[in-house]
């Protein structure tokens, strides 16, 4: 292969992987958090890119300006999922790991029906917007504005859930719940009240990230099936829980991709991501840099 | 030890002995209404339904062998279901070995691939291994999607030929499938009645209740759940192979996809895991009612039908995580203070 090809493939992929790790870091967080792995992460994301389509074709504003309403409206979403589902799964006496496994996938064939019966099983795209249809030649290496937006806009996310989960009351909290439910009701933590918030924060991550990828990519109700996959793949073999191994993961799964896609037919291109997590996890059960 | 304790272990053995002995007598009744189903539900729609609700009765069962009695969830057992229904369709097809073979190499292969999976998998923890058997069905999926000698994307047809046991072929009527389903189940419920009683059975719940205590106090771990890997990876395959028969027409996603997986899991999550009659109680109450939305309200592809379908098992994984069965057992299931 060409250099300028190979740093194509590879520019390429490392864009997407970007975007894996923000859509997948929500499902790892939360799983840090409380230990529950939301079967529904997929859906969140579709939702998501429903939102930013229903929110264009009402207010025909642009996507640009729509994204931080949407990450925001999934704010709430992830908040009210856990309040209404989630908090009812952990409560269980027995089989709490099958009662939140077949919730969470209760709700994501519910929510795959609503986007259906609202937005039909069409796919839809949005097909203008601000960033749309311009590429940019980094000296032979044509990238897509874009995707090169979201490997921005997914590097920004994370130096901020950085920060707040490092700096801020809001993030110790979440630490603390993590490390030791029964003991920060002792000192004034609610705990419901973290998991919903630790609950909204994942589903704006995911949601942010659907917002950048309806931007250039086809909305369907099944279109969080594939992203759901690579999420897991992701956030296990990055570690659960692990915020740096989300990220590196993202774009080892992102560039193990893009280059496969130049080896065998595009249909088998998740085949290497597949044998990759299951190198790692037969090597290292809990991940790359999974601590739980 | 004083004799009032003696008195009541001997009281509890034969409770229990008795116990199982109405699981047989419940067995009976189920294959005697089953027998004569097929001349009262005459209507074909009515008894597809009745077929598929038989067959995963059966798969929930092979799944609970693993997932229930053991505590392994997986989320992967589609892989299982594809090698036993493209094992039968590949050889039928291709050399014209009759299915009763087909289903037997199927279900061989599926239990040898279950042993080399589970070598690796079984040293990994909760949702790793959930993850890492939908990973893995995931590879078999797209494997099978680009084989060209098993018709890649498109599948396999069965050729089209004359009614026979022999090739398991029956046009004309849907009732031979009933009563092959209905085989199917009874051999699976019997198998988990066995081993219930057996030192497996109480080996796999021991795992599934305490690993560590169950290891210290001698239990082969490991190989505890390679067999009951196996033995699950077989009868699903089997499942596969009858339902190719049936269908007579498979392709990659029609059989080997991630919703399969669910579906054999659910049942049982349903009514119950870890219980003889859960599986069947859960597919007797999930199949019907998914096939008849499906069917009525799928068709217009308004998505009422996923919308119902889901929030069905959202509920009942909410307000009845231990099953279904917990209704009927009532307080001889609490556990004593």
């Amino acid at each position: 292969m060409e250099m300028a090809s190979l740093m194509q493939v590879l520019a390429s992929g490392l864009l997407m992987g970007l975007l894996y790790a923000l859509i997948a870091v929500g499902l790892s967080l939360i799983f840090g958090l409380m230990n529950v792995v939301n079967f529904a992460h997929g859906e969140f994301l579709m939702i998501a890119m429903y939102g930013m389509f229903g929110l264009w074709l009402v207010t025909a504003l642009d996507p640009v300006l729509l994204a931080p309403i949407v990450t925001a409206l999934m704010f709430v979403f992830g908040a009210v999922v856990y309040m209404g589902v989630v908090r009812f799964a952990m409560r269980a006496r027995s089989n709490i790991m099958m009662a939140q496994i077949f919730s969470t996938f209760g709700l994501a064939i519910f929510m795959q029906g609503v986007a259906q019966y609202f937005f039909s099983p069409d796919y839809r795209s949005i097909p203008d917007s601000w960033l749309g249809g311009k590429t940019v030649d980094f000296g032979g290496v044509f990238l897509p504005i874009p995707q090169l937006v979201g490997g921005a806009v997914s590097i920004a996310a994370f130096v901020v859930l950085y920060f707040l989960m490092s700096r801020t009351d809001f993030g110790k909290s979440l630490e603390a719940t993590r490390e030791d439910q029964g003991a920060v009701a002792l000192v004034g933590i609610n705990r419901n009240r973290v998991f919903a918030l630790g609950w909204g924060l994942g589903a704006a991550l995911v949601g942010l990230a659907g917002a950048v990828l309806s931007t250039f990519y086809y909305i369907y109700p099944h279109v969080g099936v594939p992203f759901a996959l690579i999420s897991f793949v992701v956030v296990a073999l990055g570690g659960f829980g692990s915020i740096f191994g989300a990220l590196a993961a993202g774009m080892i799964v992102g560039v193990v991709e893009a280059v496969t896609t130049t080896l065998v037919p595009a249909s088998m291109k998740l085949i290497s991501v597949y044998a990759l997590y299951l190198a790692v996890v037969f090597i290292r059960p809990k991940g790359l840099f999974g601590r739980l | 030890m004083s004799d009032a304790t003696v008195e009541t272990k001997a009281m509890r053995r034969r409770s229990s002995a008795s116990k199982r002995q109405r699981h047989l007598v419940a067995l009976a009744g189920v294959a005697a209404i089953g027998a004569v189903s097929p001349f009262v539900v005459t209507d074909v729609y009515l008894q597809n339904v009745l077929i598929l609700t038989l067959m995963y009765g059966a798969l929930a069962q092979s799944w609970n062998i693993l997932g229930g009695y053991c505590g392994q969830i997986s989320l992967g057992h589609a892989l299982y279901f594809g090698v036993g229904a493209y094992a039968a369709t590949y050889l039928f097809t291709a050399f014209g070995i009759t299915p009763w073979i087909g289903l037997v190499v199927g279900g061989v292969l599926s239990a040898a691939l279950a042993l080399v999976l589970g070598y690796f998998c079984f040293s990994l923890k909760g949702h790793y291994f959930a993850i890492a058997t939908i990973v893995i069905a995931e590879i078999g999926l797209l494997i099978v999607h680009n084989a060209e000698f098993l018709g890649a994307a498109m599948g396999i047809q069965w050729p089209l030929g004359p009614d026979s046991w022999a090739t398991l072929q029956f046009t004309r009527s849907k009732v031979p499938f009933i009563y092959l389903a209905l085989v199917l189940f009874v051999i699976t419920w019997v198998v988990c009645y066995l081993i219930e009683g057996s030192r497996w059975g109480f080996w796999w719940r021991a795992i599934k209740d305490d690993p560590e205590a169950a290891q210290s106090l001698g239990v082969e771990i490991f190989q505890s759940k390679m067999a009951a890997a196996a033995v699950s990876a077989f009868f699903t395959a089997v499942a596969g192979s009858f339902y190719a028969a049936y269908v007579s027409y498979i392709d990659p996603e029609s059989v080997m996809s991630f919703r399969f997986s669910l579906l054999f899991a659910l049942p049982a999550v349903l009514g119950g895991i870890g219980t003889l009659w859960g599986p069947a109680l859960g597919a007797l109450v999930l199949i019907p009612i998914t096939e008849i939305t499906r069917s009525y309200l799928g068709g217009s592809g308004s998505g009422i039908d996923l919308i119902i379908y889901g929030g069905l098992i959202m509920f009942v994984a909410l307000a009845k995580p231990e099953g279904l069965m917990s209704l009927f057992s009532g307080s001889s299931r609490r556990k004593p203070q």
